[in-house]
């Protein structure tokens, strides 16, 4: 049976959406996903979604969805990669993506993780001791 | 928005949507379509994101239903036609089910009125217990 891959970075899990949504993986994804947060411990999640060509209201529901799941198992979402096509169809649609973090590629995505989970503060204090 | 006074069919094609994974055969032969047909990648999105919505639809309401896809032109325009039918309960209140928001089901109440949004031309005929029918349009070159 078809499902979508789960990596782990650290205290982040990484997701890649290569295909379009159907319900089944759809629903798949979000139980996995919630499976993996409480299992690994994970702070947060970045979805890359530069491979979907269509996010229609089914879609932008699993992804507010899945925030709204991680965020009360304290992880943070963050959205990545939506080509142009998509967020201009997505705001004419009248979708917001309420309660989801979005950033435009996957460097940017674990920048923002960072600082929303706290790591980039943890990290940068290790490395430089400084008393700010 | 005013009705062409003729319409040309190019060609037609008639798909089956009696499941999630139809959705996703039919956006898939519409995109082609319409890149064949010279349409930009924003209104192929716009076109195949519409059509998904009231596929969806379909499946949310109707049960089952199907979903033809028509090349067209008319004088110097050419585009793409999608008609979606489905024999569920119909639509009561129309007037309230194109408002953005309102929903009888478990989406978000964006279909009908994001659809419109999304394309060039919409338009919706619905009878009580015989079923619905949408039609969208979307110009390659208008």
């Amino acid at each position: 049976m078809e499902r979508i891959p789960i990596l782990k970075m650290g205290q982040f899990l990484l997701v890649t959406i290569q295909v379009d949504l159907y319900d089944r993986l759809a629903l798949d994804l979000e139980a996995d996903l919630v499976g993996q947060i409480t299992q690994l411990n994970a702070r947060g999640v970045l979805i890359d979604i530069s491979a979907v060509s269509i996010v229609d209201s089914f879609m932008g529901r699993i992804l507010s969805n899945i925030a709204s799941m991680a965020r009360i198992l304290d992880a943070v979402t963050v959205v990545v990669g939506m080509q142009p096509a998509v967020a201009i169809t997505l705001v004419e649609l009248g979708l917001s993506l309420t309660g989801v973090y979005t950033a435009l590629n996957v460097e940017k995505g674990l920048d923002l993780l960072r600082i929303k989970t706290g790591a980039a503060q943890a990290v940068s204090t290790d490395a430089d001791s400084s008393d700010d | 928005m005013p009705i062409p006074a003729t319409i040309e069919v190019l060609t037609s094609e008639t798909f089956a949507i009696l499941e999630g994974s139809h959705v996703i055969q039919l956006t898939g032969q519409i995109r082609q379509q319409a890149s064949q047909m010279g349409m930009s990648l924003l209104d192929q999105t716009k076109l195949s994101t519409a059509a998904s919505e009231l596929a969806r639809n379909i499946l949310v309401h109707g049960g089952e239903g199907k979903a033809q896809l028509e090349c067209i032109r008319s004088n110097s325009k050419i585009g793409i036609r999608l008609l979606f039918s489905d024999r569920g309960p119909g639509i009561a209140n129309v007037e309230q089910a194109m408002q953005p928001g309102f929903s009888t089901g478990i989406g978000m109440g964006l279909g009908l009125s994001g659809a419109k949004q999304l394309a060039d031309e919409f338009h919706l005929t619905s009878v009580v217990g015989e079923g619905t029918t949408v039609t969208i349009l979307k110009w390659v070159n208008d």
